[in-house]
Formats: C-alpha cells, structure tokens, sequence
C-alpha cells in the first residue's frame, strides 16, 4: 500500500469513525432518557435491518436513493460546487419518468421501455440541475442558495401539475405508468417477499462504478476535479472553469434525477407529492461522509438506509424520531472532524516528512 | 376584502419571518452562512411550548424558547467557527437535528408524534385583532432596532467589519472569532422567537410546524440584500403574498401554489442580478483562521 493512498485512507476513515463514536454515546443518552437499555435496542435495530431478509431488503431499497442522491452531492462537489437541490432534481427526475412511463405501448420491449424511462428520469433532473448551473455561469448567482430556493419552486410546480392535471382522483399520485417497471428482488428471491427492493440497486451501482471511472479514468473527470481544486489555475491552464460547472450541474442533477427510478419504475410505478421524502437531503451527508468518493458513497448510503431503517425496528422500544436525532448528530459530528482530523493528521506526519 | 384585515393578517403572519430575517441578517453580516433559521425556529417554537407547559406563563415559554434558539445558535457557532467545518452543512444538519430533536421530546414529553396539548399563549382579545400580544410588537421594532446597531454602535460596526474583511478587523484588534460567535447566538434567539410566536399563537406545538418558514427568512435576507430594514420589507412583502392568497380563496385567480414560489422566485431573479445584484458580505463564508 504506497503511503499517499494510506494517508488519503487515514483522511477519509478517521471523521466517520469519530461521528459513529459520538452518535452511539448520544444513541445511548436519548434510549437510557425513555428508560431502556442501550443495549437491547442497539441489538434490536441491528437484527431488523440486516438480521433478516426483509429488513435487508427495506435497507437496500432505501440505499439506493441515497446512492443516487449521494453520487449527485458528490460529483458537484468535485467540482467545487454545493448541489442542495438533489431534492427536487430527485423529484423532477421520478416525475419525467412517470409520465414517460404512462405514455408507452405496453407492447414495446422492456429492453427499450426500461432504458427511455431511465433517461427520461437523467433528462427530468438535468434540467433542474442545469437551471443553478447556468445562472452561475451566465450571473454569477450562487448555486447554493439558488438549489434551495429552486427546490420549493420545483416541487410547487410538480404539486402543482399533479393536483391540477393528472392526479387520480382522491389520491395525490399519477396513473400507473403502462411499461417500464423494473422488478423486484422477491420475484428472484422470495425470502425478500413484502420489501420494496427492486434491481435499480444493480443500475444505483453500476452508476456508482460509471461516476467512479469518469471522476478518475477520464480527461474530463480529471478536468472536473481540477476545477473544483483550484479553479483559477484550471482557467489558466486552458479549462473552461464555466463549462465545467454548468456540466458538474446537469450531470449532478442527471443523477439525481436517475434516482427516481427506484420509487417511480421499481416500488410504486407512479408519481407521488413528496415522494422525494428528505432522500435529497440526506445526500449531502452520504455524500459527506463517503468523503465524495463513490465507494465510501455507496458504503455511507447503506449506514444511513440502515439508521431509516432501524428506527422502524426499535420503534416499540423508543421512539423510531431517535435516528433522526442521530442522522444530525452524524452530519454535525463528520463536518466538524473532517478539518481537525486534516490538521491533526499533517501535524503528526510533519516530522517523518522533515 | 376588508384591508383593515387584509392588514393585520398580513402582520401577524410577517411576524416569524421577521424575527428570523434578522436573526439572518446579523449571522451573515458577520460572515458566518446562516441557513438553520427554519432549525432555530422549530426548537424555539418546542422550547417555548416545554416553558409554557410546565410553569403555565407564556412569559416563562418566550426564555425557554430564546434558551433553546441559544442552545442550537451556539451548535453552530462551535461548529462553523471553532471546528470550521463548512457552513452550508452545518446549516442542513441543524435543520435535521432540530426535526427529529423536536419529535423525539414531543414524543418523550406529550407521548404524541403529531402536537402537544394546549398551552397559554397572550392576548387572545378578539377586538384587538392580535395587537394585544407584546411578541408582535417585539417583532415589529426588531428590524428596526438591528439596523441601528449594525450601523449606529461600535458593535454594529465591528460586525460589518468582520463579515467583510475578518483579517483586517483582527489587525485592528477586534477579536473576530467573539464577534461572531455573538452574533451567531443572538442570529440563534432572534430566530428562536419566530418559532416562540407561532407556538404561543397557536396555543401548541404541532410537528414540524415551522413548514419552510425559515427558509422564507432566508430569502427575504437575500432578496433585502443583508439589510435589517429591507430584509423586514421583503418580509412584509412574502407575508402580503400569503395573505391575498388566503382571503382569496374560493375566487382562485391563481392556484396556490404560484403564490407559494413568489418569495423564491423572487430570491433567484435577486440573485442573478436582474433588478439590482445581491451581493452578499465579502467574507461569507469564510471563517478566520
């Protein structure tokens, strides 16, 4: 193992480990506060999510949001830009899908209908994405407060169109889409039977993989990250610091968007008001604590798919508001340590270094 | 319409938005990104609700509610200031610490997951139109109040200093960090009391009953350009907005939700410059090393 890679390990391992650490001691507080044992319900929430099949498979569902909306922070981070608006980039996303989905022949081959409705959910959240993107570029506007107050505007709009349009009547969803379903894992695997869990985990992972080789393997990737280290000596170098961004944008939104899928063309199979469920948000913590790295994104994903998760599994015991205390807890604990454990870890490196 | 209504409802909703506005306005114009204010408004409004309930004074619910904007103001400041971990995610994370803080206390305390029970709030005089409630008259001079010591004290002005150029106001021997960490705790309480008035005019706490309304603030800080007293216009402003879009209902001119996106589409058009640029403080962002 060369030292860089050890060193950028050490980086990136040490502020997760710290945020667990104080997430458990605060776990502990609020469960000895309703006057239960840290211990049982520690167990509890682990044999609830991992400890069986449908439990797993809740987790595996909820992840593959995450991945998508993690993947999405991440690439605009590399770029040293702050997507805030994975939210309704998710939900625009799921939306296009949905009304792609409910516009083909049921007679198309899934081959195809599978594939336009993913690109419809990338074209749906690009869009979104783009909007920041460009008034950035173009005015110089500020992505991050853009994509929050974007956010409201989009999923008014979606409410909107929903409500007004195409709503079933006493619901606040679409019709079912006619083709482009992707199948559940209990339709391989019965032990999953009840669990949302659908293959879009596979297509989550292979846009893991993708974002993996794009970031690292590609001129483009290399140019993305260039950017977001050091934006004015790329511009000098001969990069297009504003192209860059305006695609970080429309990629991240794109991926964002592609996470639509998992509810829209793998659970439910129609558009539904606030499907999206805060899975936008929760990315900018799987994306800060998988340190913007594809792998720690997809293994950050799952910790907090797990946390959602268990809280449902715990709930008899204390009340299931516990994990989201601690998700908090986490995102605080991990933003706080990152910076320190950088300052701790080059000083103790300087001597060996001198 | 009547407009004497159309008036006071526009004033009893603007309410929450200007004490948060200003809460945002003195945490950015002190450099520190302040986007918690919906976080500090749901803890005041629970705090209050915890205060109010148990002694039976509203009084005593208003300094729980301004303890607890304090408590979540100084999370913050620890973390962006002494940790310097990056604002923006510091703002998000209080928000989500504050949600599943207030539901899980809701829970603990009410053992409910959707309100508390009923607790005293002031006023209540149907003739006075709410004008009997000493919050709403806090919250009218509040603007007022912050742009005079923003810009008419030695405070005021070693705020600015800092939000601007932090380095240069440390060279001239004002401790940087203490400024901010001042101005993020009272950014934290005034917040705090937009949350403190919708729990006491509603006489209890329902979850999550802030609904975006700090992120109201936000934008009326952007759209008023970091100024307490154009902030409180763009406040007044959104508040009008809502109102006509209530009275109005039934006769729908224009659905809801494009009333809804007023205050944030505004923000945008701000932003990109359109009708005179927003720039925001120099130093934003940036805490002192």
């Amino acid at each position: 193992m060369s030292s860089r890679f050890r060193e950028q390990l050490e980086e990136a391992l040490f502020p997760p480990l710290v945020a667990l650490l104080v997430a458990l001691i605060c776990g502990d507080l609020l469960i000895m506060s309703y006057g239960q044992s840290p211990s049982t319900v520690y167990r509890l929430l682990l044999e609830g999510t991992w400890g069986n099949a449908y439990g797993f498979g809740q987790v595996l569902y909820k992840a593959t949001t995450l991945i998508f909306t993690g993947l999405s922070v991440s690439l605009a981070i590399r770029a040293g830009l702050f997507n805030v608006g994975a939210e309704s980039q998710l939900a625009a996303g799921g939306f296009v899908a949905a009304l792609v989905g409910m516009g083909l022949s049921p007679r198309m081959p899934w081959i195809l209908a599978i594939p336009i409705c993913m690109l419809a959910a990338a074209v749906g959240g690009g869009i979104v994405g783009g909007i920041p993107g460009w008034l950035k570029v173009k005015y110089g506007a500020h992505e991050v407060i853009v994509t929050i107050m974007l956010n409201f505007v989009v999923l008014a709009l979606l409410n909107y169109i929903v409500a007004a349009k195409i709503h079933v009547s006493e619901t606040l969803h679409t019709p079912e889409i006619r083709h482009g379903s992707i199948a559940r894992l209990d339709s391989f695997i019965p032990a999953f039977h009840g669990s949302a869990a659908n293959l879009s985990i596979l297509i989550a992972l292979a846009t893991a993989a993708v974002v993996w080789v794009y970031l690292f393997k590609t001129k483009r990737g290399f140019e993305l990250r260039a950017v977001g280290l050091q934006p004015d000596a790329a511009e000098y170098g001969g990069v297009s610091v504003g192209g860059i961004w305006m695609r970080a944008m429309v990629l991240s939104g794109a991926v964002a968007g592609l996470g639509g899928i998992n509810y829209v063309l793998g659970y439910k199979h129609y558009y539904e008001e606030g499907f999206a469920g805060g899975a936008g948000f929760l990315g900018i913590a799987v994306a800060l604590v998988g340190r913007n790295h594809p792998v720690g994104v997809v293994l950050a994903a799952l910790f907090f798919a797990t946390l959602s998760q268990g809280g449902l599994a715990i709930h008899a015991f204390v009340p299931k508001q516990m994990v989201e205390v601690l998700q908090g807890v986490v995102i605080l604990a991990v933003a706080m340590s990152v910076p320190e454990v950088r300052r701790a870890l080059r000083q103790a490196r300087k001597p060996v270094a001198a | 319409m009547n407009p004497i209504s159309f008036l006071t409802q526009t004033l009893r909703i603007a309410i929450p938005y200007l004490f948060a506005a200003s809460g945002g306005v003195i945490a950015e114009r002190a450099g520190i990104i302040s986007l918690s204010l919906e976080g500090y408004m749901l803890t005041g409004a629970f705090a209050a609700t915890l205060g109010g309930h148990y002694s039976g004074s509203p009084w005593i619910g208003v300094l729980a509610g301004i303890f607890g904007g304090l408590v979540f103001g100084l999370i913050h400041a620890v973390a962006s200031i002494r940790y310097r971990a990056n604002q923006v995610v510091v703002g998000i994370a209080i928000n989500l610490l504050a949600i599943g803080v207030t539901r899980f206390f809701l829970k603990l305390a009410f053992a409910s997951s959707s309100n508390s029970p009923r607790i005293p709030g002031f006023g209540g005089n149907q003739a006075w139109h709410g004008f009997d409630n000493p919050l709403l008259w806090l919250g009218l001079i509040v603007a007022p109040v912050l742009a005079f010591i923003l810009y008419r004290t030695p405070f005021g002005l070693r705020v600015r200093a800092v939000g601007e150029h932090p380095e240069a106001a440390e060279s001239l021997g004002i401790k940087a960090t203490r400024i901010q960490y001042i101005s993020v705790a009272l950014s934290g309480m005034l917040a705090a009391l937009g949350g403190v008035f919708l729990a006491l005019d509603q006489h209890q706490f329902t979850d999550q009953m802030t609904a975006g309304r700090g992120f109201i603030a936000v934008a009326a800080v952007i759209f008023g350009r970091w100024d307490p007293v154009r902030a409180a216009l763009a406040c007044l402003l959104f508040a009008a907005a809502e109102t006509l879009q209530i009275q109005l209902q039934g006769n729908q001119f224009i659905p809801s939700q494009f009333i809804e996106m007023i205050p944030y589409l505004l923000t945008i058009i701000a932003l990109a410059g359109v009708v005179g640029r927003a720039v925001p403080p120099a130093a934003l962002g940036k805490t002192a090393e």
